[in-house]
């Protein structure tokens, strides 16, 4: 049998997805709702967004549900007929979830910007 | 040589046949909004940092938020991320696959485990920020 990579993009999926599942509902409405209606003002948010736990959690609800946009996403081209560009298609969309994951790191830590 | 194998002609819009598979491309589509959200904690986190030095009266990280732009992506994106959710948790039971001895751990359960587990935690977060 061919040696195949796709078991670790599967599971980046699925745990992005149960990640986005979960937690990605009640975010949106924190900020959008609440702000909207000014149950969250944007200095409470500030300082959530400034305590190191808060900024874990947003780690991991940046990274891993890009990943599995990545996957699903790449799929779905492929599926709407663009079987031609597989290749670049992949290297794209995993390309894009591993830049995010770069770029939220290095924001989170406070090492960039 | 060019390959003699048959491939079967595929029209892009093949999905809108019936409302299964609409639905399916409905699913497939909301990891654009789950991604299009990641992308706009980014930009929060960005416009954070950059609020400390600023001068008094500015406020990137309050105007990114209150930006009605963000608030209409978010509000389109939230019912399609619930969706992702109820399309997720409806398919743990194929995922999962449970023994309580001999018995199988009925799909009712561990669907419903994940739903009681989703509005769990979302009361805890909500408990946390309010």
């Amino acid at each position: 049998m061919a040696k195949s990579n796709e078991p670790f993009w599967w599971a980046l999926f699925g745990a992005g997805g149960m990640v986005a599942a979960l937690f990605m509902p009640i975010t949106i409405v924190i900020t959008s709702v609440l702000v909207m209606c000014n149950a969250e003002t944007p200095d409470q948010l500030g300082r959530l967004f400034g305590n190191p736990l808060v900024r874990i959690y947003l780690f991991v609800l940046i990274s891993l549900p890009m990943f599995h946009w990545a996957h699903r996403f790449r799929f779905t081209l492929v599926d709407l007929g663009l079987k031609a560009a597989k290749g670049p298609i992949a290297v794209l969309c995993y390309g894009s979830a591993l830049a995010g994951t770069l770029i939220a790191a290095l924001l989170l830590l406070g090492i960039w910007a | 040589m060019k390959s003699k194998e048959y491939i079967r002609p595929m029209r892009a819009m093949w999905w809108l046949h019936n409302t299964q598979l609409k639905l399916f491309m409905l699913r497939e589509l909301t990891s654009v909004f789950v991604a299009g959200y990641a992308v706009f904690l980014i930009v929060l986190i960005a416009k954070f940092n950059t609020r400390t030095p600023v001068p008094l009266g500015v406020d990137p990280f309050g105007d990114t938020l209150r930006c009605p732009a963000a608030l209409v992506f978010q509000l389109i994106a939230l019912p399609f991320v619930i969706f992702h959710s109820v399309t997720w948790f409806n398919l743990t039971p194929k995922a999962i696959v449970l023994f309580r001895g001999e018995e199988r751990v009925s799909p009712l359960v561990i669907a419903g485990g994940h739903y009681a587990l989703w509005v769990l935690v979302s009361v805890l977060i909500l408990l946390v920020v309010l």
